[in-house]
């Protein structure tokens, strides 16, 4: 890079602390114009204080911001915005109660023609491959297709610099290829981006340059092209990681999922249907689902739980021979399956409750920690210390809150409360995101010993390289319809790929399908 | 400049602290309120606070007037605490006295011992129907608990007034709106002698005791916790939310109804066409002042048992109108949940460019 190119952004010595943590200690970093900068680091590491700060949302304690070369002081969103910086945030702030129109038009800061930011969003989500529906409630949209709109109301407004944060989790293979080469257009006439992940092969192909943050401080800045993966995860992490093993195991049992055409309309008027779906998972089986967010995944997962049921269809589901459609949770669970689903703050885990409670929520009966209708605290405090200790989950104790954890050692506790119920089936669904890399290793090695012990995975996922790590035959769910299954070593990412963008899946005639194709 | 910025996480001191600074405000509100109307502010509340627990018996007068609001306020706190809001425990406090004292009109010649047990009976049982019927309307056709409810009190009302003006009217009563006086085998036992304190405040305690076993010791007590903070959680683990909207108003209208017979059957003698202050709904300012929690609760019943004896004896004294008793209630509860964003917020001064944190 030009040494007399004005870095557009530059950080100097900038801290802020919290009570009891230092979430950015003297951090120091400069951003070049049509430099696609990655800052890598795990969860913890600072990034997202270091993220606000720069989008206003934050006052540093001590340090400068210079912007241009510039010293700038950035009081909110919307004077970051004015001076040009997009974010799109991990976690949405969008308006739930609002449609993707209305949430695209109140990040704007001047224009209020509605018909004209419609044509926009049009052409923009469609040019950058990221079709979206202006009309549709945020609140009926998957986690996916709320990151689309993040993205594409940043487009609208030409930033200079442009933060992302996690932005691929919840594409496809090929979508992100697409969305790397947006970036490297945008980097091109000269937008900066800040390219915040974890996913280092990412880091590798699409950034020049590199930020790692540990503990709140810069410990390294490097050329991404020029390390490996294990170096920069060894940076990140500051020592060395183990990966998974798995010990051959023979599938050979029975069926102990059985899943024949199971088809249920959604609860919520804006969510997918479930199509016709038949798999089945044998003793000592890990099966993936993969498939881009927003395709039936959060419906698939509600029907194995029996949080939905689909009651004209009592034959459609069978656990280790047992029909359990009309089931609800409880019951199932009883039967010795137990449930993960994707959202852990409010869903499997209630943040305001202790460890202990959240233990008691889902393993009361199966462990027997209760007697004639009183909580056992005794063993209910034992049962969570138990998972706390062999799950290695850091935390001041079995007291303390779920929401004080972060988001790697609460799902440590949360897989490890189910996993510590010896189960015969397991359904989960996104088991590691938004977790450490630390987390995620333990978590995939828990799921592997699991179906060593003869228990039936049933792994909805995201993320192909945890389906490629961890399963044994994969399926892809598009439009609510699943795939045949195929062996793992028989697939290639890019075959899967396919078939998660609905070809080959669903005849490709109408929607957001065909207009994909299209831009193909 | 002020603002409120998010703490983080909950605060373990200002949901005990904001009660406290709610009634100091609601304090300062009086005094500006009492020196506008031309009253000493001092002598106002001195009258209005202090002056009605002076004596034993204004003590065991608070003790009457705390046992209804406990009791109710114990029932809606746990219901609260499952986002399950019942506002309408006036009319199951009415169902519940007219339950409980048709049976004493009717029996009014006996003397039995389970006379008094019978009646008591029947309270619960009468608080409980009328809690039921918002229950089914929610749980069957998902109508919304706090329209029914709350509507539902003014049918009992309206109810207990027809029985008083028409078929329940003492016959020997020269045409006054009262029923018979019920009989002494009826009336509930007093504590103390030459005071009005009855058992009605033992079974507050008792509530209590309950209560708190209830709400952090028993699974249901954990499943309406874990519905109210997290409904979705609640699904995933298999928790009936039908259940325990049941539960909650079944629970809550039978504390209302036997609050209510209580009443009539212990401090009252007879049904009369009014027969609350408006206890269920002062009962939800308890609740609320409790911190829904139930030793909280036993305080928030005391303190608001204070503005309504007070109110009685500033109305007497110092010629305040009897309208400042529901004033002062108003005002607290508008402080105190204004005082609430505290627990999850804090107040940032800045001054000069400095920040000042709260």
């Amino acid at each position: 890079m030009d040494e007399a190119v004005v870095p557009i952004l530059t950080l100097n010595e900038v801290t802020k602390a919290f009570p009891g943590v230092v979430a950015n200690d003297s951090i120091d970093i400069r951003v070049m114009p049509g430099q696609i900068h990655a800052l890598l680091g795990e969860n913890g590491a600072g990034k997202s204080t270091l993220v606000q700060i720069l989008y206003g949302m934050l006052r540093p304690d001590a340090g400068t911001v210079f912007w241009n070369g510039h010293p700038v002081k950035i009081y909110g969103p919307a004077e970051a915005r004015n001076l040009g910086i997009g974010m799109v945030f991990q976690h949405f702030s969008l308006f739930e109660a609002m449609t993707v129109l209305e949430n695209v038009a109140l990040a704007l800061n001047e224009e209020r023609d509605m018909a004209k930011i419609r044509k926009r969003v049009i052409e923009v989500s469609h040019g950058y491959g990221l079709p979206l529906d202006p009309d549709r409630y945020v609140h009926s949209l998957s986690v996916g297709e709320r990151q689309r709109i993040e993205i594409v109301r940043c487009l609208l407004q030409d930033p200079k610099l442009l933060i992302l944060d996690e932005p691929t989790s919840v594409l496809t293979p090929q979508e992100t290829e697409k969305l790397f080469k947006t970036l490297r257009k945008l980097a091109s006439e000269g937008c900066a981006i800040l390219y915040i992940s974890h996913k280092l092969r990412e880091v590798k192909t699409l950034c020049e340059t590199a930020t790692i943050l540990r503990a709140g401080r810069v410990v390294a800045n490097c050329d991404p092209r020029e390390e490996t993966a294990q170096s920069l995860a060894e940076l990140m992490i500051g020592q060395r990681i183990s990966s998974t093993s798995r010990a051959a195991r023979e599938n050979s049992g029975g069926d102990r999922i059985r899943v024949t055409n199971l088809s249920m309309k959604p609860e919520d008027e804006f969510g997918i249907a479930l199509d016709d779906i038949s798999l089945t998972v044998k003793r000592g089986e890990v099966l993936g689902v993969a498939g881009v967010a927003g395709n039936g995944q959060k419906e698939l997962m509600a029907a194995m739980s029996g949080e939905a049921r689909p009651m004209e269809q009592p034959d459609a589901i069978w656990f280790d021979g047992v029909p359990v459609a009309a089931l609800g949770p409880a019951a199932r669970r009883a039967l010795g399956a137990v449930f993960v689903p994707e959202e852990r703050n409010g869903h499997s885990a209630v943040r305001d409750m202790t460890l202990s409670e959240n233990a008691f929520l889902t393993a009361a009966r199966r462990m027997k920690l209760m007697i004639r209708g009183l909580m056992c605290r005794s063993s209910i405090r034992k049962f969570a210390g138990d998972v706390v200790s062999r799950f290695d989950v850091r935390t001041t104790g079995v007291t303390a809150q779920a929401g004080s954890l972060s988001g790697g050692n609460l799902q440590k506790f949360i897989v490890g409360r189910e996993i510590l119920q010896d189960p015969g089936i397991m359904v989960i669904s996104q088991p590691t995101w938004g977790v450490d890399a630390g987390a995620a290793v333990t978590i995939r090695q828990a799921l592997l010993n699991l179906a060593h012990r003869g228990c039936a995975i049933l792994l909805i996922s995201q993320d192909l390289d945890e389906i490629f790590e961890v399963c044994d035959r994969i399926v892809v769910i598009a439009k609510g319809r699943v795939s045949g299954a195929r062996e793992i070593e028989s697939v290639s990412v890019d075959e899967v790929g396919l078939l998660m963008g609905g070809f080959g899946v669903v005849e490709v005639n109408t929607g957001m399908v065909a207009r994909r194709a299209h831009d193909d | 400049m002020i603002r409120l910025e998010p703490r983080g996480e909950v605060s373990r001191i200002w949901p005990l602290l904001t009660p406290l600074i709610a009634i100091l405000l609601t304090l300062a509100s009086g005094v500006a309120i009492f020196s506008a109307m031309g009253k000493d502010p001092g002598l106002a509340l001195y009258t209005y606070f202090v002056q009605p627990v002076s004596t034993i018996y204004g003590v065991t007068e608070l003790l009457v007037k705390a046992a209804p609001l406990v009791l109710i306020g114990m029932g809606l706190a746990i219901g609260f605490r499952a986002n399950v809001w019942n506002i309408g425990a006036e009319g199951q406090f009415t169902i519940g006295a007219i339950f409980g004292g048709g049976f004493a009109i009717a029996f009014h010649d006996s003397d039995s011992i389970l006379l008094l047990p019978g009646i008591l009976f029947l309270g619960v049982l009468g608080g409980m129907v009328w809690g039921a019927i918002p229950a089914y309307l929610r749980t069957r056709f998902n109508a919304n608990e706090i329209l029914t409810s709350l509507m539902l009190t003014y049918v009992s009302i309206l109810l207990l007034n027809y029985l008083v003006h028409g078929p329940w009217r003492d016959p020997g009563g020269f045409n006054f709106p009262e029923s018979r006086i019920f009989s002494a085998s009826a009336m509930m036992p007093t504590l103390i002698a030459d005071s009005r304190l009855h058992l009605g405040f033992v079974f507050a305690l008792l509530a209590i005791l309950v209560g708190w076993l209830l709400l952090n010791r028993s699974v249901i007590g954990f499943q309406l916790r874990v519905v109210g903070q997290a409904p979705a959680a609640a699904r995933h683990a298999g928790f009936s939310q039908n259940k325990l909207i049941w539960y909650s108003f079944l629970l809550s209208g039978g504390l209302a109804g036997l609050a209510g017979v209580a009443e009539v059957a212990g401090t009252i003698g007879q049904l009369l066409p009014t027969i609350s202050p408006g206890y269920g709904f002062t009962a939800i300012i308890v609740a609320f002042l409790g911190r829904l929690n139930p030793f909280g609760v036993l305080l928030g019943g005391l303190v608001m048992a204070l503005s309504y004896l007070g109110g009685e004896i500033a109305q007497i004294e110092i010629g305040l109108p009897a309208a400042v008793t529901g004033l002062f209630q108003g005002i607290l509860l508008f402080f105190l949940l204004g005082c609430d964003a505290l627990t999850h917020n804090r107040i940032k001064f800045s001054i000069a460019g400095r920040f000042v944190r709260i």
